[in-house]
Formats: C-alpha cells, structure tokens, sequence
C-alpha cells in the first residue's frame, strides 16, 4: 500500500530538525524512532509512528481518577506517571478540606477531560479544570489509541470527527494523550472505525475508506 | 558437520508486534535458534528503584525448559543472570536513557529454542522491540557470533560448534555509528585470528541490519 512518506529507522541519517525526536552528532542529524518524513507543501516534517504520550504544557487530556488525596486527586493519564488534579485547580467554590468528603467531587474511576499546566522535570505533571468546556465526564466508555495517531483520528480542523459523529450520533472526546472518550448508541460502530483509523494512519486514502465504512 | 560456508549465516527470520499486549515485541530465529522479546515502557516504577536524571533499564533473559535437549531446570541461574547482566549493558549504551528520567524500560527475552548464539539473537530480538516501542534509539543494535571450529574461523556458530569449537566471539554493534556495545570471547585465539573474525562479523552484522530493517518495513508497509 502507498505510504504518506519515507519511513525512517533510528540511526538514520536525516535534514529536519526535532528536538524531541531527532539527535546531533559530528553536525549530522539522526532520528531517534521509527517515523515518517511527510513533505507537505515543501516543508517537511517528522511525525513518529509509535510510542508513549509524552505531556505536554497546554494539551487536553482524557484522564481516569485512580487515588485520592486530602488535597487532590491522582489521574491516569495514559503516561510513565499517575498526574496530579490539585483541588484548588478543580474546583470553583472553596471547600474546608478537614470538613469535607472530596469523594464526592471526584471518586475513583471518574473519567475528566483536564488540561496539563504543568510537567516538572518529566516527572510531576499538574492537571486544571479551569477552562471552558474541561469536566467530569459521566457515563461514556473510553478506549485506548496510540498518542501519535490522535491528530488523524481529529483530522483536519476536526473533519474526520466531524465525519464520524455525524454519521453515528455519538458523543466523542479525543484527548492529546491517545484516552478517547464515546457515548452514545452506536458505541461498536465508533470503536470499529477509530481502530481502523489506528490502523491505516499513515496510508494515503484514507478518508474515502472510512466515509465507506461510514 | 557443518553444511554452511565458513561465512555464511543460518536462516533468518524476523517479525514484529507479535505480542499484542507489549509496547513492542519481536520474533527473531537463526536457524533452530528462537527468541520472543518483548518490551514495556517507559513505566511508572517503585520509589526507592528510580534513578533521578536516568531510566532504569531492567533486561530479563530466560530459556523455557523445553528450549534444549536436556531438560533446563527452569528460573533463573548463574548463566542467565550474565547475560541478563550484558544484555542490559549493551542497551543501555543504545538508547537515551537521560529522556526517561525516573521510569522503567522492562525489556524480556524468551529463548523458546536454543541451538547456539541465543544472545545474540535476544539482543536482535530486543532491538526490534526497543524501536517497535517508541523509545528514544541512537541506533538499531546488531549481533552475531563468531570462532574457530576444527582449525576454521566462521561465523554464526550452532550447539555444535559452540560445544566443540576452539573459541567464540559475540558481538553487539550500532552499525550507522560503528560502535561496539557487547563484545564477548571465550576460548584461544591469535590476535590476527581474531581481528579477522571481526572483519567477518562485520560483514554478516551488515546482513542481519537489513534483515532487521526488512521486518520493520514490512510492518508498516504490508498492512
């Protein structure tokens, strides 16, 4: 099948530069991962083809509350470390945390879409709910999808979930992390289109195929 | 008695993503020779194991009991535990470990049929996976084994030949930076027996790279 550019392995020499995915040595620049040079209007770009979601100041994320804490709560959120909700930075109204149950603000297994403010030497990593349209998510379902597959799934100024929620009636979140988030009555019919989408990420032709199976 | 010429290499096959549950996995046979490695992380690990400005890299190297023609007493042993130990070593020296502070990189190696060079064929099997899982790479680690065998330098040595051999060299190399990461001799040789066995090793380790890169290709491209 026709791919959407040159596959690259680790070690190979190459000219673009990314700090994140590519070194230097003797004034030549190597890739890191395996990825693939995509050339779009004369510029080209790397864009990996696996690994783990790396946080990122700024990105929206789809998060599993996992502990409690007397003055926050600890998230999965799809990276090598649980990040940190502080309740300063979930909730809006001031509460006395000696009097009361934060339980019930957010409980284990709650799902949130949250925004990373902060990432402290790779390790800690600050989540905030003080912006519009980040909450708690109810109900729903999440599945799990490769980070770097994320901006197809959204595609081009979100066409392709456009697309996708149109044609199934369903609610989706897409967080940056690679969480996403569905509900609705054609649960099966997303899942089965996101993975395919997981799957040909990289193959050109790809909105046909889905507006097929759509 | 050996069937090959003196430099020529077994059979080879690699695949990869074979594991589902991995980050990244890989299969990877010399012959009878046959190892399943798989690899997980970047992982959140305990406390008191996190090294602050660097991953910890945890290597497990293990040969099933049925893998030989005697049964192998299964667990951990004195063996397995050093090549665990040089496994480990020559990754380290491989990947950015300094991009992974604090977490763990569990690497696992399974020899699921043993007939010579089986670490070598773990540290094939382990760089697949290490780039099949995302992680940061100076390069795609190659090995092979070389010696002497009734008077004859060769490569890609068997049980055989490894059992009755005069001597045996494994080596690990990064072969775009021309570095060596594992390199291990038993036995007699001269100096210039020597040199030549890595002059022939280079060559075989320049066929095994683009096996390598053929089964990474051949993922992506053959969906």
């Amino acid at each position: 099948m026709q791919l959407k550019g040159k596959i690259v392995l680790p070690g190979e020499k190459i000219e673009i530069k990314d700090k994140r995915f590519t070194y230097e040595e003797n004034g030549n620049i190597y890739s890191k991962v395996i990825a693939l040079i995509e050339e779009k209007e004369n510029k080209k770009k790397i864009v990996p083809l696996n690994g783990r979601y790396i946080p990122k100041v700024g990105d929206k994320v789809v998060g599993i509350v996992k502990e409690i804490e007397s003055s926050g709560w600890f998230v999965d959120i799809n990276t090598y470390n649980l990040a940190f909700l502080p309740l300063g930075e979930a909730l809006q109204e001031f509460i006395d945390i000696f009097r009361t149950d934060i339980s019930k603000y957010f409980n284990i297994g709650d799902i949130i879409l949250a925004k990373v403010i902060n990432v402290i030497k790779n390790k800690i990593i600050h989540l905030s709910l003080k912006e519009k349209g980040l909450r708690k998510l109810n109900q729903g379902f999440i599945i799990k999808v490769s980070p770097y597959k994320v901006p197809r799934i959204i595609g081009k100024k979100s066409s392709m979930l456009n697309l996708i929620k149109q044609k199934t009636n369903c609610e989706i979140i897409v967080g940056q992390n690679g969480y996403i988030w569905i509900k609705g009555e054609n649960i099966g019919k997303v899942i089965e289109v996101i993975k395919t989408i997981e799957r040909y990420s990289y193959v050109s032709g790809l909105t046909e195929k889905i507006q097929k199976m759509l | 008695m050996r069937e090959r010429k003196n430099n020529e290499l077994r059979k080879i096959e690699m695949k990869v993503q074979v594991i589902p549950n991995a980050d990244g996995s890989a299969y990877v046979s010399f012959g009878n020779t046959k190892v399943i490695a798989a690899v997980f992380g970047p992982r959140e690990l305990p406390k008191f194991l996190q090294e602050d400005k660097k991953a910890t890299i945890r290597v497990r190297y293990n040969m099933a009991a049925f893998s030989t023609d005697t049964r192998k007493n299964p667990g951990p042993d004195r063996r397995s535990i050093e090549i665990s130990k040089v496994l480990k070593d020559a990754i380290e020296n491989s990947i950015f470990v300094e991009d992974y502070p604090r977490s763990t990189i569990d690497c696992y190696a399974e020899v699921i049929s043993s007939d010579g060079s089986t670490r070598v064929t773990a540290l094939n099997a382990l760089s697949l996976s290490l780039a099949m899982a995302g992680i940061s790479m100076k390069d795609l680690i190659v090995a092979c084994t070389a010696g002497k065998y009734n008077g004859e330098l060769i490569v890609d040595l068997d049980q055989e030949e490894d059992n009755n051999g005069e001597a045996d060299v494994s080596i690990g190399i990064l072969p775009n930076k021309n570095e060596v990461v594992l390199l291990q001799m038993d036995g007699l040789l001269s100096k210039d027996e020597f040199l030549k066995l890595v002059e022939m090793l280079k060559d075989s380790c320049k066929k095994i790279y683009e096996e390598q890169v053929k089964a990474i290709k051949n993922y992506f491209e053959n969906v």
